[in-house]
């Protein structure tokens, strides 16, 4: 029989808040966590703005050993796993720690370690590397130092699938809990790729905005690379149940899809398919459905592609929902992403608040729908969906009631 | 036409389909260029002349058209440079 899979914690390391709870009152405040690097010298970049977690202090959360084995990725993952193993007052005691899986998505893993050490091979001429450069940049090396800080000896492995990583991470946990493959599941998603190799990386795609992220908006002129991590911890109801724990939301429904069709270009049809998916896997017909949070990235293409995906996985029913993109807040954090969208849907139900996209100007043509521009919205959530749709053509698709 | 013309139709040929007369009238869009296509071929032209050119894909209005667009608009970067 399948177990019914409820959220019992949260965390969230973010550009406008390192905490669950400073993330969602400025997601609330409509706060943007954009603009000009400092990471990083920007003499050389085309454009200079980024989403940057600001205030990150490694020392506060690490001594000087475990600081050194963990690339920033890795540190953002383990503080956001922290601060939700914590809240969920879980201890994997008695066994519970061989039967909870460890999945953390990242897009590109540990790229400051690869840009650090690289420029010191071909730039500075260095002779050699550090012993750490693997085990530091390796993708799942994230999953491994939650695992490992945590004490979590279950199934344990990285998503890698770009922009959609962490919620096909969120996804897969999702299925072990409610198949009874793992009774818990510590799960989300990390990126940290703001440097020099990685922006001009992202300059040459001709994608990034010169001036900030809209989603939707008229005007929008693309996107703004973000970082960050979220972490949720998913159990059975039952197991949730009867240690008393606090239940702050529902997992019902996982749909994901391939376009098979473009590296960049994204496809209606494959995400029709993942939010479709999502739905009949949650059991949910579209108009039990209020809130949208949108992979809206901020691109001409993933807009316009996206609202008529909406329009035609919703019907009629796609005009009356509430829409909106937290990327127009904390940039497009790559593989963090859809956890910290996962995070704020799994709030906005609770809190009974639709965060805004802001820095909307007025409506493009091609995306006609409600995408609560600017303010945040009073509205009764009771079920709603979390979009990510990846380069590669990759989709994933969350569904979530409120508990 | 001078030397830069037939180097910029020849990046442009590059970029189409295949065995396509290239007119300095075609629209890239006609020439099979999509919109990745057309950054691809912004680069290509970055890295054969040595210069910089502003583009973002996301503009509804795309600067680069025709290849007549294309053609002056690196005329006019490579000329002012020398």
């Amino acid at each position: 029989m399948a177990e019914r899979v409820v959220v019992t914690a949260w965390g969230v390391v973010s550009s406008i808040g390192s905490t669950a709870a400073s993330y969602w009152a400025n997601l609330v405040r409509g706060v943007s966590g954009i603009a000009d690097a400092t990471l990083v010298p920007t003499d050389l970049l085309t454009n200079k703005i980024v989403a940057e977690v600001k205030d990150f202090d490694p020392p506060a959360h690490f001594d000087e050993r475990q600081s050194a084995m963990l690339d920033r990725v890795a540190q953002f993952a383990v503080v956001a796993a922290r601060e939700a193993i914590a809240q969920s007052g879980l201890s994997f005691e008695g066994g519970l720690s061989e039967r909870t899986a460890t999945i953390i998505g990242t897009g590109v893993g540990g790229q400051n370690t690869q840009d650090d050490n690289y420029k010191r091979l071909y730039r500075d001429n260095a002779k050699r590397l550090h012993p750490l450069t693997i085990p530091k940049l390796m993708v799942n090396a994230p999953a491994s130092q939650v695992s490992m800080d945590r004490g979590l000896r279950g199934p344990c492995f990285a998503v890698a699938s770009a922009c959609a990583s962490a919620t096909h991470a969120i996804g897969l946990a999702f299925h072990m809990v409610r198949s009874g493959a793992a009774t818990c599941a510590v799960t989300g998603g990390a990126d940290a790729c703001i440097t020099f190799g990685t922006l001009k990386g992202w300059e040459a795609m001709r994608v990034m905005a010169p001036d900030t992220c809209r989603p939707f908006s008229r005007d929008r002129k693309g996107l703004v690379l973000g970082e960050g991590a979220a972490v949720v911890v998913l159990e059975t109801e039952a197991h949730a149940r009867a240690r008393g724990a606090e239940i702050l939301g529902e997992i019902t429904g996982f749909g994901m899809s391939s376009d098979a069709y473009d590296l960049t270009t994204p496809d209606e049809s494959g995400m029709v398919r993942a939010i479709s998916g999502a739905l009949a896997d949650a059991r949910l017909d579209p108009s039990d459905v209020q809130y949208v949070n949108a992979h809206g990235t901020g691109t001409a293409a993933n807009d316009e592609t996206e609202t008529k995906a909406i329009k035609r996985a919703f019907g009629a029913h796609a005009g009356k929902l509430a829409i909106s993109s937290n990327k127009s807040m904390v940039g497009h954090a790559l593989g963090a992403a859809g956890g910290l969208e996962l995070v704020a849907t799994l709030m906005a139900m609770r809190e009974k608040i639709v965060p805004p996209t802001i820095n909307y100007l007025g409506p493009d043509p091609a995306c006609d729908l409600d995408y609560v521009p600017n303010e945040a919205r009073a509205l009764d959530v009771r079920a709603a969906i979390s979009n990510s749709f990846a380069f590669g053509g990759l989709n994933a698709v969350l569904a979530v009631k409120r508990w | 036409m001078d030397n830069v013309a037939a180097e910029v139709i020849a990046i442009i040929a590059a970029k189409a389909r295949e065995g396509q007369k290239i007119e300095m009238t075609d629209r890239l869009a006609d020439l099979g260029i999509d919109s990745f296509g057309a950054v691809e071929m912004i680069f290509d032209l970055e890295e054969k002349f040595d210069i910089q050119i502003t583009y973002n894909s996301n503009d509804p209005k795309p600067e680069f058209e025709t290849v007549g667009d294309v053609v002056n608009a690196i005329e006019k970067v490579v000329n002012g440079k020398a």
